[in-house]
C-alpha cells in the first residue's frame, strides 16, 4: 500500500465488543496506535454478562480470550487502554487536521503490580453491590470486577472504600499494588481518527408503569436473566426468582419491552426476539420442568437465526402468544404475577399467571448521554439521529461508529461494522 | 543452538508457603540441568525481571522457564524476544497451589513435575523464524454488484490496487435494471432511486487507475496462495480460442450476490397462472420498464396482462423463504421491500388497495420507521396469515387468494388484480458439481452429502458438496469456499464474522448471509479490511485469525512422507495440496498454525520450532511415574486446549476451587494437534489414563479452527487398535467437550475420570 500516516493515533470511545475489534482489526493491519477509553475499568463491555450468545448458545468468554491473546501479542505500544476513563473534552487540533482530546482518568488505586492473588479482598471489610451482576449480590469493595477481567486486576470501589480510615488492603499487600492516595489522571492526545463505540444500555423499563418492574420484585429485565443463568451469576446458574429464591418453571417473556414504541424506543432493537428465545431455551435445559411463554408483536429471526427459532418451536413446551401484555399486577401472597393478555391470534382476552417475568428490555445507545459529558467544538459535525445512532459516517473529518453506536446490531453484526469503521480509519489516513 | 537454560520460580502469592521451593530447585538442577535455577519471592516485580534480564545478558540465558502463575497472566512483563529467547511459562500457581493442598506431598510432586515438564520443552523448543516474503498487495473482487463496486472502490481508498471481474456485460449487478430502492440513511422512512449513488460508484470505479475491470469475464481458476494468487481470468469478449489472461492477487473478496429463488417451484402460489401473478424482481422490472427506466417518477403500476392499471395488489411474504421444502432461513430484505413496493403503488396507483400477507414482519432496528409509516396507510392492509390456494379466474382475469391462521382464527378469501410473490434470496456461491452427470443443482437446493467423495480420514459431518463456478480454486480440497449452511459460506463465530475457511479469501454481502444493500456497503469495507490485513499480516511472516500475529509454522520432512494424504485432507483451511504422487504441497501462506496436519501425521514428519511430537513427547516423557500403585500415585495425563479449557483450569484456580492432585496438564494448540504417539508415549510410561479437554463439536461447533475436536474424537477410532494391541482397555482414554464457563464442572469432570481409570486398575505399564 502507499504510505499511512501514523503520527496521531486513533481515538476507541468503549472498550466493548465493537471498540475493541475495531481496535484489532486496525492494528492488526496498519502500524497505527490506537487508544481505547473505556470508563469501566475492564474492557470487554457489556457482552461478559452475557451468560450464552445466541444462536450457538456458546459464553462470551471464548472469542474475548481470543481478543485478549491478540492484544496480548500486538506490536508494543500499539494497542492503548485507559479503563475507569472519560473523554472530557474534544477539540480541533490547531496544526493541520485531527483531534485534541483530553481525557480524565479516575485514580489508578491498583497498579500493575497486582498478581490477583486475593489477599487485599480477604481484609477488605466493606461491601458493594456488584454491578457486574446488576446489584443482584455483593463483592467487597476491593474486588475481580468480572470472572476474567482484563487487564487482570483487582479494582476499587470509591463509593465502598473506607479510604485512609481503613487501609487494610494495603496493609495486606504484599506487592506494593494498591495505593489508595492514588489521584485522578488528566490525559492529553492527539489523535486523526475518533471511532464511537460507546454502546448500548438495556432500556429503562420502569417507565413502562403497567409493566411493574421496580414494583414487582419477580418481573426483571433480559439481562438480569443472563446473569441468573450464568454459573459465575448471583444464584451460581441456578434461574431462582428474587422474592424467595424459588426456582421458577412458569416463565413469562415480554417483548418489545420499550421497542417498536414510539413513546419509548421507536426502532426495533433487533436482538429481544433472539435473545427471548435463547433464554427460553436455556430454562429449558436447566429446568426440564419448566415451561416458557414468549408474548410477542412479531418473531424477528432474520437470516439463519429462523433455524433458531424453528428449534425452540420444536420444543412444545415453549409456548408463542402474538399478543400485548396490558397490565401486569401481582399476587401478594405468592408473589406471582398476573398478566392481562391480548391473544391475537384467538381474538381473546386472558389473565395468565407467571412464577416470574422476563421483560425484553431494549436496546437504548448510549451516547446522547456520553456526549452530554463530553465538552465539543461546535464546528465538529457529529451526525447522531433521533434515536442516538451513528449511521452517517463523517468521513472527511475522520469521525465514525462501530456497534450499537452505529445502529441496533448483534454481537455479529456489530463485529461487520467495528471491521468496516477499521477500514475507514486506514482509509481515512492514506497517503494517496 | 546454545541451550542456557534459566529456571526462576516465583514464590510470591503463596507459592512459597505453599511448597518446599528448596527442594524444587534441588529437583529442577538434578533433572534439567538448569545454568541457574533461583526462587524469587516476587518474580513479576521489577527486581524479578531485572534477575531474568541480567541473566539474559551476563549468562547469555536463552531458554527460560518462569514457574509461576499462568501464561495468561503477566504476559506483559514476562516479556522478551520471541526469536533469541523461548519463554516457556510453568503454572505453579493457578494449576498447582490454587487447587490443591498445601504443603502436602502430591502437590509438591505437582509442581515438581511440571517444572520438568516445562525445562523438557524449553530444551527441545527451536526459535521461530518468521517467513518475510515481498507479496503482491493486489485485492482481487469478484462480483461488480453492490457490494464488489464498493469493496473495490474501497481498497482502492485505501490505497491498495484492485483486480475488479464481473461476469456481466455491465457493472452494477442486482440493482442496476431496478426501479427503487429503500432509503439507505435514517429515519430510513423514504424511497429513493435505486441508481441514486449506484452511477457515481461506477464510474468512479471506472475512473480510478487503481482499479482495473474485467467485464463480461469470468474466472477460470485461481492457485496459489495470500500474497501470490495466481488468477486466471476468461473473458467473452474476446476470441473464443483466445488465451485467458493471467493476473497476481495478494487477496480475495468474493462478492458474487445472490440470485432470486426459481418461482416456478412455488406453482402452490399459482405462479404460471397468468403473468399477473408475478415476483418481486419481476414487479421491479415492470417498474422499470413502465418509468422508462426511471427517467419518469409519474406513471400507473398497469397489468402485464391487460395494460390496465392496477386497482389492488396483494403481497405474499416468504414466497419460499422460512420454509423447510423450499429455503429453510429467512431471507431478510423481503419485509422492506414489500412494504417499499406497496408505498409506491399507493403513490402512483392512488386508488388501489395494497395487501401484504405475512408471518412476521421483519423491519430491524430503525427500519421499523418505514413499517410504521406503512401502517398508518389506510389503503394498506397486512394480514398475518398463511396463503393456502391461489387461483385465477379467466374470465373475469382477477385472481383469489385463501389465506388462513390469521388473526382472530378466521379464514379469509381476498380477490385481487396482481399477486406478487416476494421470493428469496439464493446464496450465487457456486454451482453443486454432481459426480456421475453433467447437470448442476442450485445451491439453494439442498444436495445431500452422499454424492459427495468424503475422504476416508474426515468425519462425514463436514464434509463438503463439491462446488464450482466462481473462484474455481485449484485447491485440494475443493473448487470453492466451504459452506457453513444452506449454501452461505458464512463464518460460524459470533465474535468474528469475517472468520473464513480459506485464508485470503473474504465472502462479502449477500453470498455470506441475507442481506440488504445498505448492510452489504459495511459488510464489503470489512471484508475489504480482512483482505489487505491478510496481505499485510503474511508478508510480514506473522499468522492471521485466530492466532494472529503467530510467527511459528509447521516443517515438513517429506522425504520421510508416506503419502498418505491425511494432512491434506485433514487441514480445516485448505492449507495443503498434493502432487500426483500424494505428497503434501504445504502453503505457508494459506496456514493457520492450529497443528491439525501434525496430529493427523503417523510417521511425525510434521513440526513446529516450538510445537512437535518430539517436544510435547519429551514433556510426557518427563513425568515422573511412582511405581507404588497407591490411590494417589495415579497418573493423569490432561491436554487441553489452550484457548478454552486451559483458561477454564485458570479460572478454577481464581475461585481456588479443590482439583485431584492426579493430573497433568499440558496445552495444546487445538485438540487436533494431538499426535498419537502422544498416548503412545505417555502409556508406555505407565501413566493410567489421558483427559482431552476440548471445544464443542457438531452443528454449532465452538473449535476456532473448525473442526480439531472433531477429529481428535474421530482419530479415537484409530488409538483404540493400539490400545487393543497393548492390551490396555478403551476407557482409559476420554474426551469431554468442555466451554470456557465450564470451569466449575471441572472438579466433577476430572474426578469422574479419575475415578473411572481407578476402578481398571493401573496401568501394567509402570516400571517398564
Amino acid at each position: 500500500m502507499s504510505e499511512l500516516n501514523n503520527e496521531n493515533a486513533v481515538l476507541i470511545i468503549g472498550g466493548g465488543h465493537s471498540g475493541v475489534s475495531a481496535a484489532l482489526e486496525i492494528t492488526e493491519a496498519v502500524d497505527k496506535k490506537v487508544y481505547i477509553v473505556e470508563k469501566k475499568s475492564y474492557i470487554g463491555g457489556r457482552v461478559l454478562q452475557m451468560y450464552k450468545y445466541f444462536p450457538k448458545l456458546c459464553p462470551p468468554f471464548c472469542g474475548f480470550e481470543i481478543n485478549t491473546k491478540r492484544i496480548k501479542s500486538s506490536a508494543e505500544g500499539n494497542i492503548n487502554f485507559l479503563v475507569s476513563s472519560s473523554v472530557e473534552e474534544i477539540t480541533k487540533a490547531k496544526e493541520g487536521s485531527g483531534y485534541k482530546v483530553k481525557i480524565k482518568q479516575k485514580p489508578q488505586y491498583i497498579n500493575d503490580n497486582c498478581t490477583v492473588c486475593g489477599e487485599c479482598a480477604k481484609v477488605c471489610p466493606e461491601e458493594r453491590p456488584n454491578d457486574f451482576n446488576y446489584g443482584m449480590d455483593n463483592t467487597k469493595a476491593i474486588f475481580m470486577p468480572a470472572i476474567s477481567s482484563f487487564p487482570l486486576k483487582y479494582s476499587v470501589d470509591d463509593k465502598y472504600c473506607k479510604f485512609s480510615a481503613c487501609k487494610k488492603c494495603e496493609e495486606a499487600c504484599r506487592y506494593s499494588a494498591i495505593n489508595l492516595d492514588a489521584k485522578e489522571n488528566i490525559i492529553e492526545l492527539t489523535v486523526s481518527d475518533i471511532i464511537f463505540a460507546t454502546g448500548w444500555k438495556p432500556y429503562e423499563v420502569e417507565k413502562l408503569e403497567n409493566l411493574g418492574y421496580g414494583k414487582y420484585k419477580n418481573v426483571i429485565t433480559n439481562v438480569k436473566m443472563e446473569r441468573l443463568a450464568a454459573e459465575n451469576g448471583p444464584t451460581g446458574g441456578k434461574i431462582l426468582r428474587p422474592s424467595d429464591g424459588k426456582e421458577v418453571k412458569n416463565v413469562a417473556f415480554i417483548q418489545c419491552a420499550g421497542s417498536r414504541n414510539e413513546n419509548h424506543l421507536p426502532y426495533c432493537s433487533a436482538i429481544c426476539c433472539m435473545a427471548s428465545l435463547k433464554q427460553a431455551m436455556y430454562l429449558r435445559e436447566k429446568n426440564p420442568e419448566s415451561s416458557p411463554v414468549i408474548f410477542y408483536i412479531d418473531l424477528r429471526t432474520p437470516g439463519r437465526y429462523e433455524n433458531f427459532l424453528n428449534k425452540a418451536q420444536s420444543d412444545e413446551k415453549i409456548k408463542f402468544n402474538k399478543g400485548i401484555v396490558g397490565k401486569i399486577s401481582e399476587d401478594r401472597e405468592t408473589g406471582d404475577l398476573l398478566l392481562d393478555v391480548e391473544d391475537m391470534l384467538s381474538g381473546k382476552k386472558n389473565k395468565v399467571r407467571a412464577e416470574m417475568v422476563v421483560l425484553a428490555a431494549g436496546m437504548a445507545s448510549n451516547i446522547k448521554d456520553d456526549l452530554k459529558e463530553i465538552k465539543i467544538d461546535e464546528e465538529i459535525k457529529i451526525d447522531i439521529d433521533e434515536n442516538g445512532f451513528i449511521f452517517n459516517d463523517n468521513f472527511k473529518e475522520g469521525i465514525f461508529s462501530a456497534g450499537v453506536a452505529r445502529f441496533p446490531l448483534d454481537v455479529y453484526m456489530s463485529g461487520q461494522s467495528a471491521t468496516s469503521a477499521a477500514l475507514s480509519v486506514i482509509q481515512h489516513n492514506a497517503k494517496l | 543452538m546454545d541451550n542456557n537454560l534459566g529456571i526462576y520460580i516465583c514464590s510470591g502469592c503463596d507459592i512459597g508457603k505453599s511448597l518446599n521451593v528448596e527442594r524444587l530447585i534441588n529437583t529442577a538442577k538434578d533433572s534439567g540441568k538448569p545454568l541457574v535455577c533461583v526462587s524469587h519471592e516476587f518474580l513479576c516485580g521489577p527486581e524479578g525481571i531485572n534477575l531474568i534480564k541480567n541473566d539474559i545478558s551476563e549468562k547469555k540465558i536463552n531458554k527460560l522457564v518462569i514457574a509461576a502463575c499462568s501464561m495468561r497472566a503477566k504476559q506483559d512483563v514476562f516479556n522478551f524476544d520471541q526469536f533469541t529467547i523461548h519463554t516457556e511459562r510453568v503454572n505453579l500457581r493457578e494449576h498447582v497451589i490454587w487447587i490443591s493442598p498445601p504443603n502436602d506431598n502430591n502437590t509438591q510432586l505437582l509442581a515438581e513435575d511440571y517444572i520438568n515438564m516445562g525445562a523438557s520443552r524449553a530444551k527441545k523448543a527451536a526459535f521461530p523464524e518468521p517467513l518475510v516474503q515481498d507479496l503482491n498487495k493486489t485485492v482481487l473482487v469478484v462480483g461488480g454488484g453492490v457490494t464488489g463496486l464498493n469493496a473495490s472502490v474501497n481498497a482502492a481508498k485505501a490505497g491498495y490496487d484492485v483486480v475488479l471481474v464481473e461476469k456481466k456485460p455491465n457493472l452494477g449487478g442486482f440493482p442496476f435494471s431496478k426501479y427503487k430502492k429503500w432509503e439507505t440513511k435514517p429515519p430510513f422512512d423514504k424511497n429513493t432511486w435505486i441508481r441514486e449513488g449506484l452511477d457515481e460508484l461506477i464510474s468512479e470505479a471506472e475512473k480510478s487507475n487503481k482499479i482495473k475491470i474485467y467485464k463480461n469475464s469470468k474466472i477460470k481458476s485461481i492457485s496459489g496462495a495470500p500474497g501470490k494468487f495466481n488468477v486466471e481470468i476468461e473473458s467473452a469478449e474476446g476470441n473464443s480460442g483466445s488465451e485467458p489472461v493471467k493476473e497476481i492477487a495478494g487477496s480475495i473478496v468474493a462478492a458474487t450476490g445472490w440470485k432470486p429463488y426459481d418461482a416456478k417451484k412455488l406453482d402452490n402460489l399459482g405462479y404460471g397462472l397468468t403473468p399477473d401473478i408475478l415476483t418481486n424482481v419481476e414487479l421491479e422490472e415492470l417498474y422499470s420498464e413502465l418509468s422508462d427506466n426511471g427517467k419518469s417518477e409519474n406513471f400507473a403500476l398497469k397489468r402485464k396482462s391487460d395494460g390496465k392499471p392496477v386497482k389492488s395488489v396483494l403481497f405474499v411474504q416468504c414466497a419460499g423463504s422460512r420454509d423447510e421444502n423450499h429455503l429453510p432461513y429467512c431471507s431478510t430484505v423481503c419485509c422492506m421491500s414489500s412494504l417499499k413496493e406497496a408505498a409506491l403503488i399507493r403513490k402512483n396507483n392512488p386508488d388501489a388497495n395494497v395487501y401484504i400477507i405475512y408471518k412476521d414482519m421483519r423491519t430491524m432496528g430503525e427500519y421499523e420507521n418505514f413499517y410504521r409509516k406503512m401502517q398508518d396507510d389506510e389503503g394498506i392492509f397486512m394480514v398475518k396469515g398463511v396463503v393456502s390456494g391461489v387461483s385465477f379466474d379467466k374470465s373475469g382475469n382477477t385472481i383469489g387468494v385463501k389465506v388462513k391462521d390469521t388473526l382472530f382464527g378466521g379464514d379469509i378469501d381476498i380477490n385481487t388484480e396482481m399477486v406478487v410473490l416476494a421470493t428469496g434470496m439464493v446464496p450465487n456461491s457456486g454451482e453443486i458439481e454432481l459426480k456421475d452427470n453433467a447437470a448442476t443443482l442450485n445451491v439453494g437446493e439442498v444436495q445431500p452429502a452422499s454424492g459427495a467423495s468424503c475422504p476416508p480420514s474426515v468425519p462425514v459431518s463436514t464434509a463438503q458438496v463439491p462446488k464450482s463456478g466462481l473462484l474455481n480454486l485449484s485447491y485440494r480440497q475443493g473448487k470453492e469456499m466451504p459452506d457453513l449452511i444452506y449454501g452461505f459460506p458464512d463464518s460460524n463465530f459470533i465474535c468474528f464474522p469475517y472468520e473464513s475457511r480459506r485464508t485470503g479469501i473474504y465472502p462479502a454481502g449477500s453470498v455470506r448471509m441475507p442481506l440488504d444493500t445498505v448492510f452489504s456497503v459495511d459488510d464489503a469495507k470489512g471484508a475489504v479490511l480482512k483482505a489487505i490485513q491478510c496481505i499485510e499480516q503474511t508478508s510480514k511472516g506473522r499468522a492471521v485469525h485466530p492466532r494472529s500475529n503467530d510467527t511459528t509454522y509447521p516443517f515438513f520432512d517429506l522425504p520421510r512422507c508416506t503419502q498418505c494424504k491425511r494432512c491434506t485432507e485433514e487441514c480445516p483451511f485448505g492449507a495443503i495440496d498434493e502432487d500426483e504422487k500424494g505428497t503434501p504441497q504445504y502453503n505457508p501462506e494459506r496456514c493457520r498454525r492450529c497443528g491439525i496436519c501434525m496430529g493427523a501425521c503417523p510417521v511425525r514428519i510434521i513440526s513446529f520450532k516450538n510445537y512437535s511430537p518430539d517436544i510435547i513427547g519429551s514433556m510426557i516423557k518427563s513425568i515422573y511415574v511412582p511405581e507404588d500403585p497407591t490411590d494417589e500415585n495415579y497418573r493423569i495425563l490432561v491436554f487441553a486446549c489452550e484457548n478454552d479449557a486451559y483458561p477454564a483450569l485458570d479460572i478454577l484456580g481464581l475461585n481456588k476451587m479443590n482439583l485431584s492432585s492426579n493430573i497433568r496438564v499440558i496445552p495444546v494448540r487445538c485438540l487436533g494437534s494431538i499426535n498419537n504417539v502422544w498416548y503412545a508415549d505417555a502409556l508406555s510410561k505407565g501413566i493410567d489414563g489421558i483427559l482431552l479437554l476440548g471445544c464443542k463439536y457438531g452443528d454449532d461447533y465452538q473449535c476456532h479452527f473448525t473442526k480439531g475436536s472433531e477429529l481428535a474424537s474421530y482419530r479415537m477410532g484409530n488409538l483404540k487398535e493400539t490400545l487393543t494391541r497393548l492390551v490396555l482397555e478403551e476407557e482409559r482414554v476420554r474426551q469431554v467437550q468442555l466451554e470456557y464457563t465450564d470451569y466449575m464442572k471441572l472438579p466433577e469432570i476430572v474426578e469422574d475420570f479419575v475415578n473411572k481409570v481407578k476402578s481398571l486398575g493401573p496401568n501394567p505399564y509402570k516400571g517398564f
